[in-house]
């Protein structure tokens, strides 16, 4: 339960050598009766600690996939994984089942989408929590192990955690369940936690206490988050940083401001004017990005968001790379083959709103 | 908790309730011979054939007839006229030790060997060992019990003398006791074992999906033990479910076959004879006793849910 230098808060950049998560080049492909299926192609970004890096995207864009990645859950007889995921320098990608195993849970913690579904129903929450506990270290023994988990079952806000770590998980409501995860991933103090989609499945009350919660981990204990998600409300809640994905590929990288009020990609653009907007009067319907996410199967020869872009010209048919576009912004990278200035001017489909299209 | 089960085993009481009066129906009502005649054997005298239907109330209204019969069953005092005059009750209650003997003993082996195939064969699904356990598995499903049971009398223990050939030792010599029951307990097992195997397989790949699983495994936990504590673990309903019934057949007097051709005189040995003579005050007992070892099964099977699942414990107002 020791905090290792490398894993305690360290100023981005700095003396401390690199990054606390680096990832490079991450490619993972899936080979299907279809074919192969390149879910990710691609992924390079840094966390540092303490900051909350959002990845945003729609359904199969390979957002999921990459998180399980980090950590191995993906590794299978069919899975193809390549680039390279380095945890305070440290390679993962080259790491044994069994050396991985001590990396998860106790220096990389997952909480996942659906807490219903998320803890085995057989085992009261006290349990799993222990569990988790004594399988880093075996020395600690159950009493302890016990107390400790009452202490971070009220650490994330369970009233009465002395008589509900006895409680199933079924016992428990939705948010309580995903409080408990949240408890779980944090009981060896990991130094990164990933959360793929961790509201999709609550009402909005309970979402915003959970991101609250998620908030206040991440910088009480200088906890890196890579949060997982499809809900632009939730990233601007919380994100330092984003990444926006879509078949497989980094569309779009850059801090919040940035993705917020100067996106750059066609496909954030519908993102953000799919939002509703409270502070703006409501147009009769809400924009949506016509089409459907492609297959990755079948990818659109070029750039993939090609058939759903109303701006596409010539140049599409050729991929475009992720590039800084901006010079006065060289952090801030986009997919798109459109010109800068171009940009702010197609973006702009009504005064103070930036979407994909005129709303009808 | 209690009064789970405490409401199932009134639920199982009912059951029996109308499984007993089936049963006389079906022996006594719907049958258009003079039942008294059949009860009474082949060469029964008049005067043997009125004591029976004095004895068995066939002079009486249906109700009656129940009454009378069900008592005469259930307080031991029913003779069997085609069976050598024998007290049904007791042959049942002499042939206890032997089928329990035999299908304790068999379960211990199917349980064992089924789910150590099974588990093997789910953690390596469609790989060499899944393969070469399934193809065992589907010859042990295949393999009929009557055929097994010769095949294993002519081999075993005619040309190489390695078991005695058939009957029963009590529990007082255990070596002997062993040694006599080791083929019946294989030939029972064999069919089961392999059933078993691939219902756990089956029903472990469905757990493997499962998001509580991939929660397992992002805690760090060791391959194995996600296997056993959350996969196996949450695998195990149907088998029980199979066990309750199988096992609950086995002991009311199912095993009819095994029990015949390795001369092991307990209850599916008696059914047997019963059905031989068509002796129906035996075949109704016998009826009754096993419909009681299914439903006292059955009731086991469902308190042990309630242990294997704790979200079916606390739904007492369902149940």
């Amino acid at each position: 339960m020791s905090v290792t230098p490398e894993t305690a808060p360290a100023p981005a950049g700095g003396a401390g050598g690199g990054p606390l998560l680096a990832v490079e080049n991450l490619r993972v492909g899936f080979a299907t009766e279809d074919g192969r299926v390149q879910a990710v192609d691609g992924v390079n970004f840094t966390l540092e600690p303490g900051e909350v890096l959002a990845i945003v995207g729609e359904s199969g864009s390979g957002k999921s996939v990459t998180a399980q990645t980090l950590i191995g859950l993906t590794r299978s007889p069919n899975s193809h994984i390549e680039g390279s995921v380095r945890l305070s320098g440290e390679e993962l990608t080259t790491k044994s089942e069994r050396e991985l195993q001590k990396v998860r849970g106790s220096k990389i913690a997952m909480i996942f989408q659906d807490p219903m579904t998320s803890m085995n129903p057989v085992y009261t929450v006290g349990k799993q929590i222990i569990e988790a506990i004594r399988a880093h270290d075996s020395s600690v023994n159950r009493r302890d192990a016990r107390g400790q988990a009452v202490e971070l079952l009220g650490a994330v806000g369970i009233p009465d955690p002395e008589r509900r770590v006895n409680d199933y998980p079924h016992e428990f409501s939705g948010g309580m369940r995903q409080r408990a995860m949240i408890a779980m991933g944090l009981a060896l103090e990991p130094s990164v936690l990933i959360a793929d989609e961790p509201t999709t499945a609550l009402d909005v009350t309970i979402q915003a206490q959970i991101l609250h919660l998620i908030q206040d981990l991440n910088r009480s204990r200088g906890l890196a988050t890579i949060l997982i998600t499809h809900d632009l409300g939730v990233v601007a809640e919380v994100a330092d940083r984003v990444l926006v994905m879509y078949g497989g590929k980094v569309v779009e990288q850059g801090t919040l401001d940035d993705i917020f009020y100067d996106p750059q990609h066609p496909y954030t653009w519908g993102l953000l004017g799919s939002l509703t907007r409270l502070d703006q009067p409501r147009p009769h319907r809400l924009p949506q990005i016509s089409g459907a996410p492609p297959s990755l199967l079948n990818l659109p020869k070029g750039c993939a968001f090609r058939p759903r872009c109303p701006h596409e010209f010539g140049k599409c048919s050729e991929v475009p790379s992720l590039a800084a576009h901006l010079l006065e912004d060289p952090k801030h990278l986009d997919r798109c083959w459109l010109d800068a200035e171009k940009k702010r001017q197609l973006r702009q489909v009504e005064p103070n709103r930036i979407g994909l299209e005129e709303p009808v | 908790m209690l009064r789970f089960a405490v409401r199932r085993l009134i639920g199982a009481i009912a059951v029996l309730f109308a499984i007993s009066v089936l049963v006389f129906l079906i022996f006594n009502v719907v049958p258009a011979t003079n039942p008294a005649a059949r009860i009474a054997g082949k060469n029964a005298t008049p005067q043997l054939i009125k004591n029976v239907e004095e004895e068995w109330g066939f002079n009486k209204s249906l109700p009656e007839q129940y009454w009378t019969q069900m008592k005469l069953i259930f307080t031991g005092k029913a003779t069997s006229y085609s069976l050598a005059h024998i007290n049904i009750d007791q042959r049942i209650l002499e042939g206890i030790p032997q089928t329990a003997s035999l299908c304790i003993g068999a379960a211990i082996i199917w349980l064992a060997f089924g789910i150590f195939f099974g588990y093997i064969s789910a953690i390596r699904a469609g790989g060499f060992v899944d393969r070469f356990v399934t193809v065992i598995a589907l010859i042990g499903i295949s393999m009929p019990v009557f055929w097994l049971a010769s095949i294993f009398l002519y081999y075993l223990t005619y040309k190489v003398e390695l078991f005695p050939a058939s009957g029963y030792v009590s529990l007082s010599n255990p070596a002997e006791w062993a040694k006599h029951l080791i083929l019946p307990w294989v030939c029972l097992a064999v069919l089961f074992a392999g059933f078993y195997s691939r219902v756990l397989r089956s029903s472990m790949l469905d757990v493997m999906n499962e998001d509580y699983v991939r929660t397992a495994r992002a805690k760090g936990l060791s391959q194995r033990r996600v296997m056993v504590r959350h996969v196996l673990r949450n695998s195990l309903i149907p088998i029980v479910t199979l066990f309750g019934l199988d096992f609950g057949v086995l002991i009311g007097g199912g095993a009819i076959v095994t029990e015949s051709l390795f001369q092991i005189e307990g209850v599916g040995y008696f059914t047997a004879e019963a059905l031989n003579q068509q002796d129906f005050p035996s075949i109704m007992a016998v009826t009754i006793f096993g419909a009681f070892f299914i439903v006292l099964f059955n009731t086991i099977v469902d308190i042990a849910y309630a242990y294997l699942d704790p979200r079916i414990r606390l739904g007492t107002s369902a149940a």
